[in-house]
């Protein structure tokens, strides 16, 4: 090695591309292999002559081409057939000639990016802005009309002095002798980067602040949205009482509604007769409704047993021979109407509702009180189900 | 005037020496802009002003502030986008298709018309994106897992456009960058202004002009160009298919594809003549954008505009051939309708003037050429007017004929639309080298060495 530790290369420049060609191919059979030729313009030969072989850059655009088509064409398919099958223009699920456009434009895209980042990220190493090269007088002339040869001092057979006489044989002209570039150190806290770091802090955070509190509430062309009348639940200053949302008069009826005759009363005069029947359909309705509203203080079968642990009074038993005795309009005007600590349920549970939880509740108090006929029944469904229901 | 055509023109002329071109091609970036650029430049940013706010009106008032109203449901603005996106052709056609040929006399005009192809497509896109009338629902566009559970619809040529416009837009980009490091490289070498430096280090990368990048370089450029050709040629397709793809009388024919092709790279080449034309004026650079490239632009613009031409003709032939009433009537109409006007300015336009290429004295006329150039760019304009307003305003039902009325927001929008180009292009002309310094000294004569690296000729 030469007394310079810290060199890197020695570079000499040729005026014609006849002589680089031959300099080139001259520095190869002398056996260096960690040297390079620069060139304003790539010269034709010269990968020849630096015994360079084909490119195999095309690898990489053959594969993330073909990544990008497959990947592409199904995951057309996949979103138009499995993800949300949805047929468009009398189409098939998965219509793949419709596929071949955008099939074909991925692949262009997958395989000229990975063919340009590939060949600047990878096989070149870019960006390296610190390259010992730069900046010295040898790729300035380089760039404009010379032509440059420079051997490295990693070159196994490298020696300075002989490296020098050798390219000046060649004919090499304006010897350089290309160092390391000093390392260079950038302290942390210096003013400049502290100043840096506070402008980016501020600007972040007034972008965010923007963006948050401004930019995402901007509502372009909103007169469908905003306009000038009174919605529901909103304030007026045109009526008395501010309430934009008016109550109709009183005495008001819905058209094609019949107001319950006994609103308000204990005891109707000639209670509402049922005007349903029992199906099974309208006894499972009736069950529901019963379990979410009854259940919890009537208990689960109506005996009585309060579902709320003593936090409110428990409703009595239904299995009571008055409440048995009661017609299933006197039951349908307390469920309305409410009675002592029950309140009315006229807005909670529709009418039909209603009379289902009744027909539910008399098929609660038949299964309390079974006429003997019942258990003949019930033993020729065991019979037919082969099951024991009764236990 | 006699010129020799079995033998290759020289590239460049007046025999310069490799710095010279150097020196040429950097000239622009390196003096104060002149009054004339500051003209230029007032005029284009007021044109693209217009169209801001014209733009603004249209996104604050809605669509409503254009002349489109159903059955013209399209109009300006789709006139518009697919006006941009043919200019954008001419760019990556001389860069990959004429380089694939080995048509050497493009490296004087590759960089400018691959620039311009970025600006047009940037200019096009805007277009599809603001006749949805609500461009900021835009991101639906993009097939992304989203809250909706909903994908975009693959089977829409529509939804093709977007795949097709956006990756010409980034291929395009990567393209011209891809050209640019070495120039770049090259401005950093040679510059002493220490912020430009800056500037080009950042964006050559730190390339050294390494013959070990040269040849991966050199295969890329080959593989982005074998990429690009299929590129171009689909994208203005996949454009007709919008068209073709529909029942419209007028636009529901086969012809559609090789017919917008040809007809973008007309307008294309068209685009590129006005320009360089005033370029190579402006920045002195005659030698290097010389007369026989104006002249080798013009034969490929005879060669497009006669495919046009023969299209024109071919749609009449096969409405007459179809037997359908409604796509004869459009035809028809077309001659002697409501809007014969853009009809006789297309067919004029189009088909007839550039058949004056054919003469060898205007074809190596540049104040000829250049009145050629801009006839083909208003007669390609009134071209995809007549297909979409004229077609749209007479589908098959009588009862809905309406005729279309642009508003003075739709002339704001196209004006803007060519100040929006123009600016772009007046401040890349300032900014980076718009011929490539590298190819050009390439094809220098005696660039190449006569002796070879080892065995024989490439």
């Amino acid at each position: 090695m030469s007394e310079n530790k810290n060199l890197n290369s020695v570079a000499a420049l040729f005026d014609t591309p006849n002589k680089i060609i031959n300099a080139a191919k001259k520095v190869k059979e002398a056996g260096y292999t960690k040297f390079d030729v620069n060139t304003p313009y790539p010269v034709h030969g010269m990968d020849k002559a630096m015994g360079l072989g084909q490119s195999k850059i095309g690898y990489v655009t053959l594969f993330f081409g073909f990544a990008g088509a497959i990947f592409i064409f199904l995951f057309m398919g996949w979103t138009m057939a499995i993800n949300y099958p949805y047929i468009v223009g009398g189409k098939p699920l998965f219509p793949f000639q419709a596929f071949i456009p955008i099939t074909f434009e991925v692949t262009v895209l997958c395989g000229s990016i990975a063919t340009v980042v590939g060949m600047l990220a990878v096989f070149f190493n870019l960006p390296f802005l610190n390259h010992p090269i730069h900046d010295s007088n040898y790729i300035k002339e380089v760039s404009i009309d010379k032509f440059g040869v420079v051997i490295e001092a990693q070159d196994p057979i490298f020696e300075r002095d002989k490296v020098t006489e050798f390219l000046k044989s060649l004919g090499g002209e304006k010897i350089e002798y290309i160092n390391e570039p000093e390392k260079e150190e950038f302290k942390i806290l210096q003013p400049k980067f502290i100043l840096f770091l506070v402008v980016v802090a501020a600007l972040t955070s007034f972008g965010t602040f923007i963006t948050l509190n401004k930019l995402m509430y901007v509502v372009p062309f909103n007169w469908m949205d905003n306009q000038r009348k009174s919605n529901p639940q909103s304030e007026t200053n045109f009526f008395y009482d501010g309430y934009a949302m008016r109550t109709p008069v009183v005495g008001t009826v819905a058209k094609e509604f019949m107001p319950y005759p006994y609103q308000g009363q204990a005891q109707p005069e000639v209670p509402l007769a049922n005007p349903t029947l029992p199906t099974e359909q309208l006894l499972k309705m009736g069950q529901e409704k019963f379990l979410t509203f009854c259940s919890p203080c009537h208990g689960n079968y109506a005996q009585g047993v309060s579902r709320l642990k003593g936090q409110f009074p428990p409703g009595p038993t239904l299995h009571s021979a008055k409440i048995i005795g009661y017609s299933d309009g006197m039951i349908y005007n307390i469920i309305t109407n409410g009675q002592n600590a029950m309140p009315s349920y006229a807005y909670q549970i529709p009418r039909e509702q209603r009379w289902a939880i009744i027909d539910y509740i008399r098929v609660l108090q038949r299964a309390q009180n079974p006429n003997p006929s019942d258990f003949q029944a019930i033993k020729e469904l065991n019979k037919e189900s082969g099951k024991n229901a009764v236990n | 005037m006699n010129i020799d055509y079995t033998k290759e023109l020289a590239l460049v002329e007046g025999n310069p020496r490799l710095a010279d071109i150097d020196e040429i091609i950097t000239r622009p970036l390196t003096q104060p802009p002149t009054r004339k650029y500051y003209i230029a430049l007032s005029i284009s940013s007021t044109a693209l002003l217009i169209g801001a706010y014209s733009l603004w009106l249209t996104l604050y008032y809605g669509i409503g502030m254009w002349g489109n109203n159903i059955p013209v449901g399209w109009a300006f603005d789709i006139t518009n986008f697919v006006f941009w996106i043919g200019i954008g052709h001419a760019g990556t056609l001389i860069s990959a298709i004429l380089f694939l040929l080995r048509q050497r006399w493009r490296t004087g005009i590759a960089r400018f018309a691959e620039g311009m192809t970025i600006f047009a497509v940037m200019t096009a896109g805007i277009f599809p994106v603001i006749h949805t009338g609500r461009p900021w629902l835009a991101g639906y566009l993009i097939p992304y897992p989203n809250q909706h559970l909903l994908w975009p619809n693959f089977v829409s040529p529509l939804l093709w456009d977007v795949f097709a416009v956006s990756t010409y837009f980034t291929v395009s980009l990567m393209f011209w960058y891809m050209g640019l490091i070495p120039d770049f490289a090259i401005l950093r070498d040679q510059t002493v202004n220490k912020i430009k430096k800056t500037i080009y280090s950042f964006f050559s990368l730190g390339w050294r002009h390494s013959n070990r990048h040269w040849r991966h370089y050199e295969k890329t450029y080959m593989i982005m160009a074998g990429l690009a050709t299929p590129l171009v040629l689909s994208v203005h397709t996949i454009v007709s298919f919008d068209f073709a793809v529909s029942l419209i009388p007028g636009w529901h024919t086969t012809i559609f594809p090789p017919y917008f092709v040809a007809g973008a790279i007309y307008s294309g080449f068209a685009m590129v003549m006005t320009v360089l034309i005033l370029v190579r004026k402006v920045f002195d650079m005659e030698n290097i954008i010389t007369l026989n490239h104006l002249e080798r632009m013009a034969k490929v613009m005879l060669l497009t505009g006669s495919l046009v031409a023969y299209s024109y003709l071919m749609e009449f032939f096969i409405a007459w051939y179809s037997q359908i009433p409604a796509e004869q009537y459009d035809f028809w109409a077309r001659v002697v309708g409501p809007y014969r006007w853009a009809w006789y300015f297309m067919i004029s336009c189009n088909a007839l003037i550039p058949q004056l290429i054919w003469f060898k004295k205007i074809r190596r006329s540049v104040t000829v050429l250049f009145i050629i150039s801009i006839c083909a760019n208003i007669g390609m304009w009134f071209e995809r007017f007549v297909i979409i307003v004229q077609s749209l305003s007479r589908d098959y039902l009588p009862s809905s004929w309406h005729m279309f009325t642009p508003t003075l927001v739709d002339f704001g929008v196209l004006t803007g639309s060519f100040g929006l180009f123009f600016t772009l292009v007046l401040l890349f002309a300032k900014t980076m080298p718009v011929i490539s310094i590298v190819e050009t000294k390439s094809v220098l004569e005696g660039a190449q060495p006569t002796v070879h690296g080892g065995s024989d000729h490439e």
